[in-house]
């Protein structure tokens, strides 16, 4: 990557809970446009990283940069940060009170201070995007999970992010609702948009991937293209992992 | 024994004159009382120890007292200290209606407080942080997520209170107050008659609790309308 500003750095970022080390000097660095699959077994601090790049977690050692802007307590604008920053989570986290269009609509009227017109036509936007314009007058808990986790991966899209974080976000589905996620999370990518993806579905690793990063004990162990990454893993704990992921 | 209906005829226009008391005492008091339970609530879940230790101190020593002895407090207790004799509160401390709406108000507070702070912890920690994640602030959370949805959560046992809050209004006949209760016991106390009026009494309090169980049915049905899953 030759971007000479990085969308995101972390710089030997470490976070602790209580005696537990949950990442150990994690490095890493991603440029605009770029999309990164992290995966590693549970506990092994995938979640808890990407988690860090929108400060929903506090890292205590190291530095993250979000543009230029580094993420740290005395910062004045957190909120200017996260509206840059899309997130969607494994459980969808839509907000069960409000429409489909209202659950798009809302941190665009609040946030962004977008009109409700203009609110509006872009949540359905990005609705139709995800397939579900016919959805948007519903309640969450009348969808589907695929319909819902499209919803959620809409809403992030309205806030106009500069990047897209991924928390596993089909470990929740059912097997046949998980490629209607991943052809939307497809569809973005080939649109250009950096992405972070925590996920196991390394199908979609190998296709859209520029980077996969293996993560475990809080550390980044390993770190490369998905041809290499797959077809030659350097460490023995990236084989074995990978061996007990794709041997069904 | 024999039950005398015409006693019952005769006393029930006369207990109903106290409906319209026993309402002002349930609708003020419910209504201060939900006010300061909010702000108790806020006080208590603040994570400011100098906000949630007396917040918590409060709600102990009125969950911990029996109403009754709150309104002989409220009633024959605050008039004897001077500064509230002088106090521009004197004209409440001194009316009987007032020392009732005070007390059922602080003791229903307590209570509703707990109620609310029930419903704000059962509100979905996931969707708080999908809030957080889209760059909505803390007080925008807590208006536009936490509070509809503990609203909701909160309802149930919210209308509990507000039933039990009725019954308790019955307690300020003995402070004088001239509420169906109040006049039940002028009449008992004329005809000798107590089975019969307060029989008749109670199934007027069952009749309001229906439809005050009603009313907050109807509403939690409008609340509830995004749980339930056909379209």
């Amino acid at each position: 990557m030759t971007n000479a500003q990085p969308l995101i750095q972390m710089k030997s970022v470490g976070k602790h809970f209580g005696d537990f080390q949950a990442l150990k000097d994690i490095n890493l660095s991603v440029s605009k446009g770029e999309r990164i699959v992290v995966c590693g077994p549970s506990g092994s601090g995938k979640s808890t990283m990407i988690r860090c790049i929108n400060r929903l977690e506090r890292h205590d050692e190291g530095q993250i940069f979000i543009g230029e802007i580094e993420l740290t307590d005395d910062l004045k604008d957190l909120n200017a940060v996260r509206r840059e920053v899309g997130m969607v989570f494994q459980s969808f986290n839509l907000f069960p009170h409000m429409t489909i269009v209202k659950n798009l609509m809302l941190a665009q009227r609040l946030v962004r201070k977008t009109s409700k017109q203009e609110a509006h036509e872009v949540a359905m936007h990005y609705l139709e995007r995800a397939k579900i314009p016919e959805q948007a007058n519903k309640y969450p808990i009348q969808l589907s999970g695929g319909q819902q986790q499209r919803v959620a991966i809409a809403r992030a899209l309205c806030m106009k992010p500069e990047v897209m974080l991924f928390d596993e976000p089909t470990s929740a589905l059912d097997p046949e609702m998980i490629h209607e996620v991943l052809d939307v999370m497809v569809d973005l990518a080939k649109d250009g948009m950096t992405m972070i993806c925590v996920t196991h579905e390394m199908g979609f690793a190998r296709s859209v991937a520029d980077r996969v990063i293996f993560m475990d004990g809080g550390e980044i162990l390993e770190q490369a293209p998905p041809e290499e990454f797959f077809g030659n893993p350097q460490r023995a704990r990236t084989k074995l992992f990978l061996s007990q992921i794709l041997q069904h | 024994m024999s039950f005398d209906l015409s006693l019952i005829l005769d006393a029930l226009p006369k207990m109903l004159m106290g409906i319209g008391l026993t309402f002002q005492l349930l609708i003020l008091s419910g209504f201060l009382g939900l006010v300061l339970a909010i702000l108790v609530m806020l006080m208590r879940i603040s994570g400011t120890w100098w906000l949630s230790w007396p917040a918590q101190a409060y709600i102990y020593v009125l969950r911990g007292t029996p109403i009754l002895v709150q309104i002989f407090i409220v009633y024959y207790g605050f008039p004897q200290l001077e500064f509230i004799r002088e106090s521009f509160l004197w004209p409440v401390f001194r009316d009987p209606f007032g020392c009732a709406v005070v007390a059922l108000t602080l003791n229903t507070a307590a209570y509703v407080s707990e109620i609310l702070r029930g419903g704000v912890l059962g509100v979905d920690r996931g969707v708080l942080e999908a809030g957080e994640a889209l760059g909505l602030s803390k007080s925008q959370r807590f208006i536009y997520l936490t509070t509809p949805i503990a609203t909701r959560l909160a309802l149930p046992a919210y209308g509990n209170d507000i039933i039990s809050l009725l019954k308790s209004t019955a307690l300020a006949s003995t402070i004088t107050l001239m509420e169906m209760t109040g006049i039940a016991r002028t009449i008992v106390a004329q005809t000798y008659a107590p089975y019969e009026i307060f029989v008749s009494l109670a199934i007027v309090y069952m009749i309001l609790t229906f439809l005050i169980q009603k009313l907050l049915a109807r509403i939690e049905r409008f609340l509830g309308r995004y749980t339930i899953r056909e379209s």
